[in-house]
C-alpha cells in the first residue's frame, strides 16, 4: 500500500528524479566538447593552448583544464547505478522495486538474525533449575540487563516498585512467590482488578468504618470503635480478601493484614481504593521473551526477594 | 600536446584520456630521504600490529567491542576527544610543515607517494627504467611482455595483499588471522575488507598514482593556501638557467649566450606528476624534489654549481642578486661559479624568515595542544560514572521513616584490572546510601547497578534537591569521581 495520500505525490517524486538523472546525462554528454568562440592571440605559450577563447570583462579568460576521462567514467557508472537502483529498490514514488525490499522486512530480517545469534547463548539456560540459575553469575548478569531494560521502567531499577507497581524485592507476593507463579506472571501477565465497592459497602460512614477495620488488621487503626462497626461491613470484601483479610493469591487479592500497601496505607488512600477501585496491569511478555529469558528473569526476581 | 592556439570553430575536448607517466628513476639526497621515509613508515605500518602488550595486541582498534587499545591506554567511545585531539595535531603539523617547506607530506610521507615509490621500484625490476617501460608498452604483446607484465602484477599483488592483510590486522587480532585464512574460517567481512584494501593499494599505487594527487586529493589543493613568500618550494632558478640550450661540456655558456640550463629535460622525465618545473610552481607539484636530485647530477657533470633547481623561497629567489651564481653567468663569473659552492644562494634570506608570525603561531598552538593532550591522557581517570535517576518513580516511603529515590549507577572501568568502588552521597542532611556501598567492576568492563538513596522523612520537601554522588576507587592514586543528580521528596 502506498503511503501517499494522493496519487499526485507519486509523480511529484518520480518525474523530478528521472528528469534529474536525464539532465545529468545530457550535461555530461554536451559538456564533453566545446567549440572555440573567439581566437585569443593575446596570450602566449601553454596558456594559449589551454584557452577556450572565452573572455569576459576584458581580460578574464576561461582556460580549459580537461577533466580526466576516468572521472567521466565514474559519472557514467553513477548514472547506470542510479537507474539500476531505482529498478531494484523502491525510490520512484510508490513504485516498490523488483527486489521487494521493505524497511519492515529489513528490520524483521535483523531481528531474526539477532535471535539466531542469541539462541546458542540462551540454549544453555534452557531447562536449568531456578536455584542453579541464581548461582550462575553469568546468568544473573544477563538477567540483570534484561530486567533493567524491560522491567525497571515500572518496577524500578532495584525492583522495589512504587505506588501501584509491586515491590519484587520483598517476601510478599500478590500471586505467589513460587517459580511457577512468577513465570506465569511474566509469561501471561496479570490484571489486578478491584471494583469500586462504595455502593456495596454502604454509606460514607460505613466506608470510613471499613477503612478503620482494614487498618486494624495490621494494628494501625486510629478508631477502634469504627473498626468494630466496619468488621460487619467487611463481609462484602471477604469474598476476595478472605474473612481474615489475608488475601487470595489465586486471584491476586492482596493481604490486608501485613505492612505492604500497593496503593498506600493511609486512611485517605484506603478510602479512595474502596470508593473507586483499583486496576493494575502487568502486560504479558510471551511474545517478547523466549522461555529461557523468562526463566532467567524469574530467577533474578526471586533472588531479589531472597536477599531480604 | 597540441601546440596551437584554439581557433574560432575548433572543437576543444573538455575530457581527456590520462596520459601515462613513466617517471625515470632518480638517486640523490632527497631520493634517499624519501626512501628512508618509505622504510620507516612501512616498518611501523607492517610491524606495529605484531607488537604485544599485557598479553594482548599493543595496537588494536576493536570496533565490535568499541575499545581502542593503544599500548597501555584503552580508549572507550567516551574518550573520542583524544582521537579528535590527535587529528587536530596532525592537521596543525601539516599546516606548520607546509608553511615551512611546502608539500613535505606529499613528497615524502603520504601513503600515495610511499606506495607509488614501492610499486615503481618493483616495476623497474621487471620492466626496466623509463625508456624500457615506454618501449615495452608500445611494443606488441608477446611472451616476453606477458611474462614481464605478469610477474610485475604478481609482485604488486603480493605487496597489495600484505597491505590489505596488515590493515585489517589493526582491527582484528592479527595473530589469529593467518590461521583463519589458512583454515578458510575467516569471516566474510574480514575477507572483504582485506581484498578491498588490497585492490585499493594495487589500483592507487599501480595505476592511479599522480591522478589521485591531481584530481582527488583535497589536501593537495588546500596546502597551497598555506604557502607564503618564505615557504620553501622546489623552484627552478630562472634567472640563472635561462636562456636554456644544449652546449658542449667544455663550452663557455657566456660566449654562447646561454644560462645554466642545458635543456636535458631530465627534470621532466623524473617528475612523478609529469610537469615541467621550469614553468614555475604548479599545483601538480607534490614537492618530491626528484628534479632537484637529477638536476644536481647534471650540474655536477657539467661542472656547474648545484642548485639550479632547489628548495628556496619566493623571497629568496626574487631578491637582489647577492651571489655570483644567481644570474646568467657571464665573463669572470663563470670561473667563480665553477668552484664548488659552499652555500646555496639566498640561504640567509630563507633562514632569516624561518621564524615568522605564521610559523610561530602554528608552533605555539601545536605545542600547547600537544602538552594539553599528553597531560589529559596522563591524568585520565580510568573510571567513568553516569548516574540516571529512575524516571517513572517519583519517590517512595520506606519503613522506619525514610524517603527513598532510586538511581541507575553506570560504572565503566577502562582499566585492565578489576576495581572495587565505594559509593557515598552528600547534599542533604542525613542522606545515606541504602544499597550496597561497595561495587566490584571487572577489568575493562562496565556495570550498571541500582542505587538506592534515602533521606529522613522529616526532611523539608523542596523542589528537586541537588545531591552529589561520590565514587571512590580502591586505587588510591585516582581521584574520586563526583556526579551530580537530584533527589525528589513528594510534598504531601
Amino acid at each position: 500500500m502506498s503511503d501517499f495520500s494522493s496519487g499526485l505525490w507519486h509523480w511529484y517524486i518520480t518525474i523530478p528524479t528521472l528528469l534529474g538523472i536525464a539532465g545529468c546525462s545530457w550535461l555530461l554528454w554536451t559538456m564533453g566538447k566545446h567549440r572555440a568562440t573567439d581566437p585569443d592571440q593575446s596570450i602566449a605559450g601553454t596558456e594559449a593552448v589551454k584557452s577556450t577563447g572565452h573572455v569576459w570583462d576584458e581580460d578574464l579568460r576561461e582556460l580549459n583544464n580537461p577533466l580526466p576521462r576516468w572521472w567521466v567514467g565514474l559519472f557514467v557508472i553513477s548514472i547506470v547505478f542510479s537507474l539500476g537502483y531505482l529498478v531494484v529498490f523502491p525510490g520512484l514514488g510508490s513504485f516498490r522495486g523488483n527486489a521487494g525490499w521493505t524497511s519492515t522486512g529489513a528490520h524483521q530480517t535483523e531481528v531474526t538474525e539477532a535471535a539466531q545469534q542469541l539462541a546458542p547463548l540462551y540454549a544453555r539456560f534452557e531447562g536449568t533449575e531456578i536455584p542453579a540459575l541464581q548461582a550462575d553469575p553469568k546468568a544473573m548478569g544477563i538477567a540483570e540487563r534484561l530486567f533493567l531494560n524491560n522491567c525497571a521502567q515500572c518496577h524500578g531499577s532495584d525492583g522495589r516498585g512504587s505506588k501501584g507497581f509491586p515491590n519484587l524485592a520483598d517476601a510478599d507476593w500478590l500471586y505467589g512467590g513460587t517459580p511457577e507463579a512468577v513465570i506465569a506472571s511474566i509469561t501471561q501477565g496479570r490484571g489486578g482488578m478491584m471494583p469500586p465497592m462504595a455502593a456495596a459497602v454502604g454509606s460514607t460512614d460505613d466506608v470510613a468504618n471499613v477503612v478503620q477495620y482494614v487498618l486494624s488488621l495490621s494494628g494501625k487503626t486510629t478508631d477502634p470503635a469504627g473498626a468494630k462497626l466496619g468488621a460487619a461491613k467487611f463481609a462484602v470484601c471477604a469474598g476476595c480478601h478472605g474473612a481474615d483479610g489475608h488475601g487470595n493469591q489465586a486471584i491476586g487479592a492482596p493481604n490486608l493484614a501485613d505492612r505492604t500497601w500497593l496503593y498506600g496505607g493511609s486512611v485517605e488512600a484506603i478510602r479512595h481504593t474502596i470508593e473507586h477501585g483499583r486496576h493494575g496491569v502487568m502486560p504479558a511478555h510471551e511474545s517478547k521473551f523466549s522461555s529461557s529469558q523468562i526463566r532467567l528473569l524469574s530467577a533474578y526476581v526471586l533472588g531479589m526477594g531472597q536477599n531480604q | 600536446m597540441i601546440e596551437s592556439t584554439a581557433q574560432k570553430g575548433d572543437v576543444i575536448w573538455l575530457y581527456q584520456a590520462a596520459q601515462k607517466i613513466y617517471p625515470r628513476s632518480v638517486s640523490g639526497r632527497f631520493a634517499r630521504w624519501r626512501w628512508s621515509m618509505v622504510v620507516l613508515t612501512q616498518l611501523v605500518f607492517y610491524g606495529l600490529p605484531w607488537l604485544a602488550w599485557n598479553d594482548r595486541q599493543a595496537v588494536l582498534f576493536d570496533l565490535g567491542a568499541r575499545k581502542f587499545y593503544l599500548f597501555g591506554v584503552v580508549l572507550w567511545p567516551q574518550d573520542f576527544i583524544y582521537l579528535t585531539g590527535l587529528l587536530v595535531m596532525c592537521a596543525l603539523a601539516l599546516f606548520l610543515f607546509t608553511a615551512v617547506a611546502g608539500r613535505l607530506w606529499c613528497g615524502y610521507a603520504c601513503p600515495q607517494t610511499v606506495y607509488t615509490e614501492i610499486f615503481l621500484w618493483i616495476e623497474r625490476r621487471f620492466e626496466g627504467d623509463r625508456h624500457a617501460r615506454m618501449k615495452l608498452d608500445q611494443g606488441p604483446w608477446n611472451l616476453q611482455k606477458l611474462v614481464r607484465k605478469g610477474s610485475k602484477h604478481l609482485a604488486w599483488s603480493g605487496v597489495a595483499l600484505l597491505t590489505g592483510f596488515t590493515f585489517v590486522g589493526y582491527f582484528e587480532p592479527i595473530r589469529e588471522l593467518p590461521m583463519e585464512i589458512l583454515t578458510l574460517s575467516v569471516s566474510g567481512w574480514t575477507l572483504f575488507w582485506m581484498l578491498f584494501y588490497s585492490v585499493a593499494t594495487w589500483g592507487n599505487a599501480g595505476f592511479m598514482r599522480e591522478q589521485v594527487c591531481k584530481y582527488m586529493c583535497p589536501y593537495a589543493r588546500f596546502q597551497s593556501a598555506m604557502f607564503d613568500r618564505d615557504t620553501l618550494t622546489v623552484t627552478y632558478d630562472q634567472r640563472r638557467g635561462e636562456p636554456r640550450g644544449s652546449r658542449p661540456r667544455t663550452a663557455d655558456p657566456a660566449q654562447l649566450n646561454l644560462g645554466s640550463c642545458v635543456d636535458c629535460n631530465l627534470c621532466v622525465q623524473v617528475c612523478p606528476t609529469g610537469i615541467d618545473i621550469r614553468q614555475g610552481l604548479q599545483y601538480e607539484c607534490i614537492g618530491c624534489a626528484a628534479c632537484v636530485d637529477v638536476c644536481d647530477d647534471v650540474m655536477d657533470r657539467m661542472n656547474y654549481p648545484r642548485g639550479l633547481i632547489r628548495y628556496t623561497s619566493e623571497r629568496a629567489i626574487s631578491g637582489p642578486l647577492n651571489g655570483p651564481v644567481s644570474g646568467p653567468l657571464t665573463g669572470p663569473a663563470i670561473e667563480t661559479a665553477r668552484r664548488p659552492s659552499t652555500s646555496t644562494p639566498g640561504n640567509s634570506e630563507i633562514w632569516s624568515h624561518l621564524l615568522r608570525p605564521r610559523t610561530l603561531i602554528y608552533t605555539t598552538i601545536l605545542l600547547s595542544i600537544f602538552s594539553l593532550w599528553v597531560a589529559a591522557l596522563t591524568v585520565r581517570n580510568p573510571l567513568r560514572v553516569d548516574v540516571i535517576r529512575d524516571r517513572t518513580a517519583l519517590a517512595r516511603f520506606v519503613e522506619d521513616d525514610w524517603v527513598e529515590n532510586v538511581y541507575r549507577l553506570q560504572l565503566m572501568n577502562s582499566d585492565e584490572h578489576p576495581h572495587r568502588y565505594r559509593v557515598s552521597v552528600a547534599g542533604i542532611p542525613g542522606i545515606r546510601v541504602a544499597s550496597a556501598a561497595q561495587i566490584l567492576v571487572d577489568a575493562a568492563s562496565n556495570r550498571s547497578v541500582a542505587l538506592r538513596i534515602q533521606v529522613p522523612e522529616a526532611t523539608q520537601p523542596g523542589h528537586s534537591m541537588p545531591i552529589e554522588i561520590q565514587i571512590t576507587s580502591d586505587d588510591p592514586s585516582r581521584q574520586p569521581v563526583l556526579e551530580k543528580s537530584v533527589f525528589l521528596i513528594p510534598s504531601d
